[in-house]
């Protein structure tokens, strides 16, 4: 079974590096980082990714373009919103949303 | 309808880190339960006690309001807006984590273990400024009484934060009966028991437990034995 592919896309540095370093010491999924949403559309156009995580930075109109840019070209991903910044919450927001359970 | 859940102390998650014991209501951290994620806005409901000389080292927060309600022992609080504070109890912390903010929380006592309420909302705005406040409720009288101690008014009594949500605290009697009025109907309300027990309806509650009330405008209630209430009335959609 392959890795879960996760787009995160935060505009804070060094909160983006904390989330990435949580997300890739699970074995199971492998993270990739976007600082921007311009950089998140580019890399979403050159991977295949299960789930994206909305962070810090991204304000309501850029995520209804995102949004709808990424289930255009992947209507089965699942993309969330990502709150606490690599804290407590990350672990649980992913594994629900993998679930489908997720509800935001 | 009126409808409710119960959260008894002891099916809370513990988590065991050595120099932190947390009991936790809702799933954090390394634990999910998808029956167990929130109650509407409310997300996090961590009982922390954290051994001396121990704490938090830094670390990130963003997007959610992070209050924290000292219980025992003394937390040095320390930020990367250049706040450094000691909480202790009679005291709140808030943090609106917003853009970004790194902190540190130390018990700074080497000897004595700190224990503290760590309560986290999903906040109405996304991505403000990042603030912090700490307020003194020690002298303010909540003997068979409500004190506001959290709103969303900056203008009101207690904290504030970017959240339609409502914190009370009250120590109350034996044998005294009161109720609750919400301040939005449309709010739930969770009720910690921080110490003691009372019922409410048919439900007795005790030390730790909680229990959540959605679509009451107010709740009545009996203690049981001497207690001291923490009630939380959070949006259930935002």
């Amino acid at each position: 079974m392959g890795k879960t592919n996760i787009l995160v896309l935060a505009d804070h540095p060094e909160i983006l590096a904390t989330i990435l370093r949580l997300i890739n010491k699970n074995e199971l999924w492998n993270g990739v980082g976007a600082a921007s949403a311009t950089d998140a559309l580019s890399v979403f156009q050159e991977n295949v990714f299960d789930l994206v995580l909305l962070g810090v930075g991204v304000d309501d109109q850029t995520e209804l373009v995102l949004r709808s840019s990424f289930t255009s070209t992947n209507p089965d991903m699942i993309c969330i919103r990502h709150f606490g910044g690599g804290s407590g919450l990350l672990y649980s927001e992913i594994q629900h949303a993998l679930a489908g359970r997720h509800n935001q | 309808m009126e409808q409710t859940i119960l959260h008894k102390a002891d099916t809370r998650h513990s988590a065991d880190h050595g120099w932190l014991q947390s009991a936790q209501t809702f799933s954090f951290h390394g634990h999910y339960d998808p029956e167990r994620l929130q109650f509407g806005a409310l997300r996090v409901l961590n009982d922390d006690t954290v051994n001396g000389g121990k704490g938090f080292g830094e670390h990130p927060h963003d997007n959610m309001e992070i209050i924290s309600i000292p219980l025992e022992g003394t937390l040095e609080h320390q930020d990367s807006m250049g706040n450094l504070a000691l909480i202790r109890p009679g005291e709140i912390q808030v943090m609106s984590a917003g853009t970004g903010i790194y902190h540190t929380e130390y018990n700074k006592d080497a000897d004595e273990p700190v224990s503290f309420l760590q309560i986290w909302l999903y906040p109405n705005q996304l991505n403000v400024t990042p603030r912090y406040d700490q307020q003194d409720f020690s002298k303010k009288d909540k003997h068979n009484k409500w004190l506001q101690i959290l709103s969303p008014d900056a203008g009101d009594e207690g904290v504030w934060i970017y959240q339609n949500a409502w914190f009370h605290l009250g120590d109350f009697d034996k044998g005294f009966e009161g109720e609750y009025h919400l301040k939005n109907k449309d709010n739930g309300i969770y009720i910690f028991v921080i110490e003691g027990d009372l019922q409410i309806g048919e439900q007795v509650l005790g030390k730790r437990d909680g229990f959540g009330i959605m679509n009451a405008e107010t709740f009545v209630f009996s203690v049981l034995n001497e207690a001291k209430l923490l009630v939380m009335e959070v949006p259930q959609k935002w």
